[in-house]
């Protein structure tokens, strides 16, 4: 819902908040390029006036070369090609403009392209987690596909159009002028109605075409949704239904791009035609004026006039056609500029995680080398003292309050404890809480009241990356990247030597099956690991957690049904992970809840339960009926 | 495959005819106005006759004028051609993807049907509206200037021939080299954007592992590539405009030197110089728009191979002359059953599958990852055929029946189910389509749907998002299986349908069946024994093949794969509990 409002608010940008877009654009554009781009600039003007140029000779050409020629006897033709000679000089100058102008546009644009996808994306990856909960995952995709793109096209192609376009009117106007006064104020008149009758057919294609992009979402979204259930479709026998639904959507889709289209393509020939008359105005009065022989206006005159009055329409119908793909690429340019301004991921937490050895005495002391020891060091800003704390890995929740939005709050006064070591299990239904409060403790997201503390320290003055580097996290849903298996393990910690990986795959169980792989730890994974199985998956991310060794586990155990055998390799390698660590699980396990140090019965966002599993069978809860439900089906 | 396409132009074949007929007016009148110039210059102003300037004035005027008819109606065709093509097509392919089985459906990918509709039907549509306009335009354009020319002289038109055939060469030698480093860059770029999408989907990774300047760095090394890429073929394009500038100087200079030697000797005038030097910028025009066209044909040309393969795919699975429409009941019967994917591939997924269920009776499957388990049941409503032997419903091949008949009374809820966006009623109601609101309740009271249903606001008239993203999997998979129970099924099929649902109410579902449908044969397919115990017969597959066929209990005391597969469940590698 909230989405559909936002694609309202988009079609409805306003004219001046598209003049700031495109200002932004620009100053993007210009900002690290800004010589470049004046040589740009500089070379579409000398472009311009070559052209220009050019076309005044054709005046010098007729009355004062070909003409005195036809009049003598023995014509004398060195004077005609020094002319030639120089004109060739001129073109030769506006072919290096424009070469200059085409390859230095390649390096702005390309530039300006490169340096909005890294900070786009290095902006992205600083966004809190919430930013991707509540954004579809699709939409984040399309700002860096089609808007971008759209991007590219206005930067590389609609700007130096207009540029150029503008530059060739500006002096065509004031070459016309030089020309002929009266003829220039007939073509301008000319162009004037050439731009209204541009600007109400833009206006009507413009209008159509953004019905057509409407039209073409609807037609894709259902073409998407009916493909993904196309099996669904077959078995229910609703073929004749849903092509049907098509027709009637596919249908509209063509009457929306047939109009727009139309007017779009009736443009050019409107334009070209008014060219036209105001071509013949031109000669016809021209020529009574020139014969008439008071207005200065010689015949050769008339011949680079009437040149360049048809130069004169071009511009005029280009920027018309440009207008469209302009304010397509302000929408796009809009939504690319509403990633980069979201707020990225705060973080005021000072106190680091660093390596420590243990000094004789016993006290903890800061050292370069990886020891195996960790300790958090904590600087006291009112004495100026550091002090260093042992990672141990015990976790406090003191009375936590937590909601996703300030006004519902999801969890309520959450209190428990873990020391080092412990293995504490939530059990509970979906919807009461379970992944919430994982989220809490690698700060995911914020709590609203109450406090976490780590190792005695409030996690809120920990470097969010050192807090989260002291938590191994395995997800439900596994998440690989493309790359070989070896990386993939290696993600846990990039120092990790192949030993290091291949111990990493042996605890986690994952060393049987990946050795089976046809190239062993250096075969492929593309596309989040579709080529292995769910079991394997979850095998793989085991053994990602297991090389980073870390010191508090954060679990999510999965519930999608992977085949016995499988499964009991997963639980395995989970139990070996486990081992000797503080490990907060989200349980459906039977194995994993017996063996919890404490358990958690969360309903409704609060703890409701909690005790060994002994403690709980014989309280009669809720735990009580969990278990025995699944006692009596199992 | 151009056959194929053509002919999707149908009822809009006569715009797409008009079309370069009226450009190819619009051309001509075109080209006949610098000639008509030429007569005002000659005629008019320099012989001092303003009756000619009027007379071709007015001449120009009307060819203004109809030139301009003719460039709106082939603006007008063509839209109308193009827009209608695509619908065509879009429609035609949509429609043939109906008639798909399943195995057509394995055959494309979803994501790979989705972008054939959509992206490359657009990219077909602005080629086809573009090649209408402009193919026929171009080649006319450039003939008929040369025409023109050599009426006006031949001799000084042989500066032209040399210019194009540099041009030509020119842009050849620009295009080939860029078209290559061009293809290497779409792919760079669709591994970048592969890059953010893993990115964005996986960011609870990326942040719990601290590699987000990790992630920057990788990213940033791929878009550099991506940008040297670019740079290098972009930068040849560079030069196709100052080679076209190069030509055109040329020429105008050329034309300039030699035009005045000619005037002067009278072969000439200057009328017709100024005309031939429009001509030689029309010429040079239409050369340049052929060359994007001959791009956008190559661009587009991959689209069409893709759209094509659709449209050529054939459904193979067709309905028998005289079908059966009566399925009597829900007998099942298996006989001998080879099955492959890929007919005669010899890869089989199902052997010798042999056996034989009542109606009304209840049979569990359960059986390791690829054991065929899906496969066997798919076979029963002929969503695939068989290799060899023979599958029966109520005592008939199924192949004998009509399949929608088939289809409605073999229930099948698919492992990866769906819902559509539309309310709950909607989406129940594909199973019947004008079941009242109670027969509705009635199935979700036996799927167990109906507490959940009415725990939502809307109740039943709840908004479902595309994909059922708004219901938890559980509550997903009992809509599923409410829908297919509204069709009133002799043979009801849950491929694995309850694996989200916790086991209570998984059990509270089987005792619905039991009681509500007996008559029914239910085929369950599940990982977790407690679906099962308690079906009349388990089958165990392995390998695609009848490791055993019995009684719970039977099993448990015969089959080692049973017995292994209820000790592990039993150990704790079972599921405490499930989302619900």
């Amino acid at each position: 819902m909230e989405r559909q409002d936002g694609t309202n608010k988009r079609k409805r940008m306003s004219t001046r908040e598209m003049g700031k877009t495109l200002g932004r654009v620009l100053s993007y554009m210009i900002g690290s390029y800004k010589w470049s781009f004046a040589v740009v600039v500089a070379c579409i003007f000398g472009m311009a006036l070559a052209t220009r140029r050019g076309t005044l000779f054709m005046q010098n050409l007729i009355d004062d070369y070909i003409l005195p020629l036809t009049q003598t006897a023995q014509p004398d033709f060195g004077p005609l090609a020094h002319a030639l000679g120089k004109l060739a000089l001129i073109y030769l100058a506006g072919m290096i403009c424009a070469y200059g102008y085409n390859r230095i546009m390649v390096n702005v644009s390309q530039g300006t392209m490169k340096k909005l996808r890294d900070q786009l994306f290095s902006h992205m990856e600083s966004l809190p987690i919430k930013y991707f909960d509540t954004h579809a995952h699709g939409d984040i995709m399309s700002v860096y596909t089609n808007d971008v793109d759209t991007l590219r096209q206005l930067m590389s192609q609609s700007i130096p159009q207009v540029i150029n376009s503008v530059i060739t009117m500006a002096t065509t106007v004031v070459s016309m002028f030089i020309l002929s006064v009266p003829l220039t104020v007939i073509s301008l008149i000319m162009v004037a109605v050439m731009a209204f009758a541009a600007s109400k057919i833009g206006g009507k294609s413009g209008a159509y075409f953004s019905r057509q992009q409407k039209s073409l979402g609807t037609v894709n979204g259902y073409i998407e949704e009916m493909m993904e259930g196309q099996k669904v479709v077959k078995v229910f026998c609703h073929e004749e239904k849903s092509l049907e639904q098509f027709k009637k959507l596919n249908e509209d889709l063509r009457v929306w791009a047939y109009n727009a289209n139309k007017f779009a393509n009736i443009m050019m020939p409107v334009n070209a035609n008014i060219g036209n008359i105001s071509y013949v105005l031109c000669a016809a009065i021209g020529a009574v004026l020139s014969l008439s022989g008071n207005f200065g206006l010689t015949l050769g005159t008339l011949v680079s006039f009437l040149m360049l009055s048809k130069s004169f329409t071009q511009p005029v119908t280009q920027i018309s056609q440009q207008m469209n793909s302009i304010v397509m690429a302000m929408a796009g340019a809009e939504r690319i500029f509403r990633l980069m301004d979201e707020k990225p991921e705060t973080d005021n937490g000072y106190v680091e995680l660093v390596n420590a050895k243990v000094l004789p005495d016993g006290s903890l002391t800061e050292t370069a080398e990886r020891t195996g020891v960790w300790a958090w060091k904590h600087p006291h800003q009112a004495d100026g003292t550091i002090t260093y704390t042992k990672l141990e890995g015990d976790v406090t929740f003191d009375d936590v309050d937590f909601g996703y939005t300030p006004e519902k709050i999801v969890l309520h006064h959450i209190k428990m404890y873990a020391t080092p070591g412990q293995k504490i299990a939530f059990v509970g239904s979906t919807g009461a809480g379970k992944t919430t409060i994982t989220n809490l403790i690698n700060r995911f997201y914020d709590i609203q009241d109450g406090k976490i503390r780590y190792d005695g320290i409030n996690i809120n003055k920990i470097k969010k990356a050192d807090l989260r580097r002291s938590l191994g996290m395995v997800l439900q849903d596994t998440h690989l990247f493309t790359g070989t298996v070896m990386e993939n393990i290696r993600y846990g910690r990039l120092d990790a030597t192949d030993e290091e990986c291949i111990a990493a795959a042996k605890l986690a169980n994952a060393h049987g099956f990946i050795k089976h792989l046809p190239e062993g730890y250096n075969t492929m994974l593309t596309g989040d690991g579709s080529n292995l199985s769910q079991g394997q998956r979850q095998l793989l991310a085991i053994a990602r957690a297991a090389v980073a060794d870390p010191p508090v586990l954060i679990l999510d155990e999965a519930t999608s049904s992977i085949d016995t055998r499988t499964e009991m390799l997963v639980q395995q390698g989970m139990d070996r992970l486990m081992k000797g660590r503080t490990t907060f699980v989200i349980a459906h396990r039977l194995s994993t809840v017996q063996n919890s140090d404490c358990i958690m019965v969360l309903e409704h966002g609060r703890i409701i339960e909690r005790g060994t599993h002994d403690q709980l069978i014989e309280e009669k809860g809720k735990y009580y009926q969990l278990y025995t439900g699944n006692a009596i089906a199992g | 495959m151009i056959k194929i396409l053509l002919s999707q132009f149908k009822q809009y074949t006569r715009a797409a005819v008009l079309t370069p007929v009226f450009t190819g007016l619009e051309a001509l009148l075109e080209l006949l106005i610098p000639f008509i110039t030429a007569k005002i210059i000659d005629e008019g102003i320099e012989a001092g006759n303003l009756q000619k300037i009027y007379l071709y004035g007015g001449i120009m005027l009307i060819m203004a004028f109809l030139s301009l008819i003719s460039g709106v109606m082939a603006g007008k065709n063509a839209a109308e051609a193009s827009s209608g093509f695509a619908s065509n097509l879009r429609e035609s392919m949509y429609e043939n993807i109906q008639k798909f089985s399943f195995s057509n459906i394995d055959k494309f990918s979803t994501a790979g049907l989705v972008t054939r509709m959509t992206t490359d039907v657009t990219n077909v549509q602005n080629a086809a509206q573009m090649i209408l306009r402009i193919a026929s335009r171009a080649p006319l354009m450039l003939i008929l200037s040369m025409v023109m020319c050599f009426f006006i002289n031949a001799k000084l038109s042989m500066i032209f021939l040399v210019a194009m055939v540099i041009l030509a060469l020119a842009l050849y030698l620009i295009m080939s080299k860029t078209t290559v480093i061009f293809k290497q860059v779409f792919s760079r770029y669709d591994d970048l954007n592969g890059e953010v999408q893993e990115n964005v989907t996986a960011i609870r990774v990326v942040k719990a592992f601290v590699r987000e300047d990790f992630e920057v760095n990788k990213f940033q090394k791929a878009a550099g590539m991506l940008y040297d890429l670019s740079v290098k073929a972009e930068s040849r394009l560079a030069f196709n405009n100052p080679v076209m500038m190069l030509v055109i100087y040329g020429c105008m200079i050329a034309l300039s030197w030699f035009g005045a030697q000619f005037i002067v000797v009278g072969d000439l005038t200057t009328g017709e110089l100024t005309s031939l030097f429009s001509y030689v910028m029309s010429m040079m025009m239409s050369l340049m728009m052929l060359s994007m066209v001959f791009v956008m044909i190559t661009m587009s040309a991959a689209s069409c191979v893709r759209i094509s393969e659709v449209l050529e795919e054939k459904a193979d699975l067709v309905n028998p002359k005289q079908p059966v429409m009566e399925i009597p009941d829900g007998r099942i019967d298996f006989n001998h059953v080879e099955f492959s994917y890929k007919h005669g591939s010899g890869e089989e997924v199902l052997h010798d599958i042999d056996f034989h269920v009542d109606a009304g009776e209840t049979i569990g499957i359960i059986g390791g990852t690829g054991s065929g388990k899906s496969s066997l049941v798919n076979l029963i409503s002929r969503l695939y055929d068989v290799d060899k032997g023979q599958v029966m419903v109520g005592g008939r091949d199924v192949r004998t029946y009509d399949m929608e008949a088939l289809r409605n009374q073999v229930a099948v809820v698919l492992q990866k189910n769906v819902l559509f966006s539309g309310t709950i009623l909607d989406n129940l109601r594909w199973g019947k389509e004008d079941a009242t609101e109670e027969e509705c309740r009635e199935a979700c009271r036996q799927a167990c749907a109906d507490e959940f249903i009415d725990s939502f606001p809307d109740g039943y008239n709840t908004w479902i998002e595309q994909g059922g993203t708004n219901v938890s999997g559980g509550q997903k998979q009992r809509l599923c299986i409410a829908r297919a129970l509204l069709k009133k099924p002799k043979v009801l099929i849950l491929d694995d349908s309850t694996s989200a649902v916790d086991t209570a109410t998984d059990a509270k579902i089987r005792e619905a069946f039991r009681e509500k449908i007996p008559g029914t044969t239910k085929i369950i397919i599940a990982q977790r024994i407690s679906s099962v115990k308690d079906a009349d017969r388990i089958m165990v597959l392995e390998d695609g093949r009848i490791n055993g066929f019995d009684t719970h209990e039977n099993l448990l005391k015969t089959n080692q794969i049973y017995q292994e597969i209820y000790e592990t469940q039993q150990k704790g590698g079972g599921d405490f509990d499930q989302p619900s």
